[in-house]
């Protein structure tokens, strides 16, 4: 038996700067995090093995709905005295946003950020608009408790749950609801909870020489503005060859609509909101990726190359391009390519 | 919100049961019937870094958070 923690310090500090042209938005994305991550054994038959000491570095696309971002990622990992495992990553992200929000009805927005974690993280945001300068905060808790249960020689399976909190102002002050067809300032509740658990089991299901595992995860989440959503994923892992390691996946998710989201809505109610992200929808990927052990360097570095490729399918059930007045779909390409040593 | 509340109290009650077995572990499979279960392709996150972008990504655009098993993510957007 085995009981991971995710305790640790998370700190991360997120930057953006933002210029404007005409029905774009560009956002440059800076954040900078250390991890420090802990994880326990209960009992005395066997130490938990740590993560290894490992260093990556990625290049990351992601093209879809109007919106593009690239940028690079690094991640370093190192344990220490066999006891704690700590990790440092930098990612940047590079936005350029004309999304249908953009493009219809909302403009610019920046953001500042800085999260801190233990065991938990706690969140903190100043909101504000190019307009008004900083007019409001919002602060966020997330709680998280993981266990891996090895089932026989050949399965193992994880649950995890989280539980989220925030608290302020939790909207985008630039996006507008529809209320009889007149477009207003959306107005979202300043408390939200959530909850979500997800199970995961994986599986060897290799024939003599030829290794091969197969996964399965499915989360359940559901939150206090009355969404519910239903995620699974299925993947197919194998090797090619002692060099080469292939992997196929799919994954579907489902979500039910926020209790004040309408696409237009036919009566005046404290909260409305026609983000999209909050609507009835669903989202079908399929992807793959392809692994590549270029054997050690220095006799101590084992260096993998890695790419992968995954393309989205988003379909709205009630969010409308009011462009077109027919409900709104877009597809999405997502590129990973990373390189990484294990020492 | 009954509901609700009986299926939380039902998710807390599956992982006080899973983690009662922290107390008396007593490991069924053996070590050295683990050969298997220490291959790369056994882990349910291979590449922590490439599943954190993955994780963003969904955040970004779907409402459900969390209970990923990836450690960050987040969103950095409302």
């Amino acid at each position: 038996m085995v009981a991971t923690s995710g305790s640790g310090v998370w700190m991360r500090r997120l930057r953006r700067a933002l210029a404007r042209r005409p029905h774009h938005l560009m956002r440059a994305g800076r954040a900078l995090g250390v991890v420090v991550g802990g994880v326990a054994a209960a009992g005395a038959a066997y130490a938990v093995d740590l993560p290894e000491d490992r260093a990556d570095a990625m290049y990351h696309f992601y093209d879809g709905g109007g919106t593009r971002a690239d940028g690079p990622a690094l991640l370093i990992r190192k344990k220490i005295a066999d006891r704690l495992s700590i990790s440092g990553s930098y990612f940047i992200d590079s936005v350029s946003n004309a999304s249908i929000d953009v493009v219809t009805t909302a403009s610019p927005y920046k953001e500042k950020r800085t999260e801190y974690s233990l065991g938990a993280s706690r969140g903190a945001d100043q909101v504000g608009s190019r307009y008004d300068g900083m007019f409001d905060t919002a602060q966020h808790w997330r709680y998280r408790l993981g266990v891996t249960q090895i089932l026989t020689p050949r399965w193992l399976m994880s649950a995890n749950l989280e539980a989220v909190s925030d608290n302020g102002y939790l909207g985008n002050p630039y996006r507008v609801a529809q209320v009889f067809g007149t477009l207003v300032q959306e107005r979202y509740p300043r408390t939200r909870s959530s909850r979500a658990l997800k199970l995961r089991a994986v599986g060897d299901i290799g024939q003599g020489e030829q290794r091969a595992a197969l996964r399965a995860e499915y989360r359940y989440f559901w939150d206090n503005w009355e969404i519910k959503a239903h995620t699974l994923e299925l993947g197919y892992t194998r090797y090619f060859g002692a060099q080469w390691l292939g992997e196929g996946f799919v994954r579907y998710n489902t979500q039910k609509q926020a209790l004040f989201y309408a696409d237009n809505a036919q009566s005046e109610t404290r909260y409305v909101s026609r983000n999209k992200q909050l609507s009835d929808f669903n989202d079908v990927s399929i992807g793959a990726k392809a692994t590549y052990a270029a054997g050690k360097i220095a006799d101590k570095y084992d260096i993998k190359w890695n790419a992968q490729y995954q393309f989205m399918r988003f379909r709205y059930k009630n969010f409308t391009d009011i462009r077109t007045h027919s409900l709104y779909s877009f597809d999405a390409n997502v590129l990973e390519l990373f390189v990484s040593a294990t020492f | 919100m009954g509901c609700q509340r009986r299926a939380l109290a039902a998710v807390a009650l599956g992982v006080a049961a899973l983690l009662a077995g922290c107390a008396a572990p007593e490991p069924w499979v053996k070590p050295y019937e683990r050969e298997r279960l220490a291959d790369p392709i056994m882990r349910l996150s291979r590449d922590a870094l490439a599943d954190k972008h993955r994780e963003h990504i969904y955040d970004v655009r779907e409402s459900g958070r969390g209970a990923t098993g990836v450690q960050g993510g987040g969103c950095g957007c409302n």
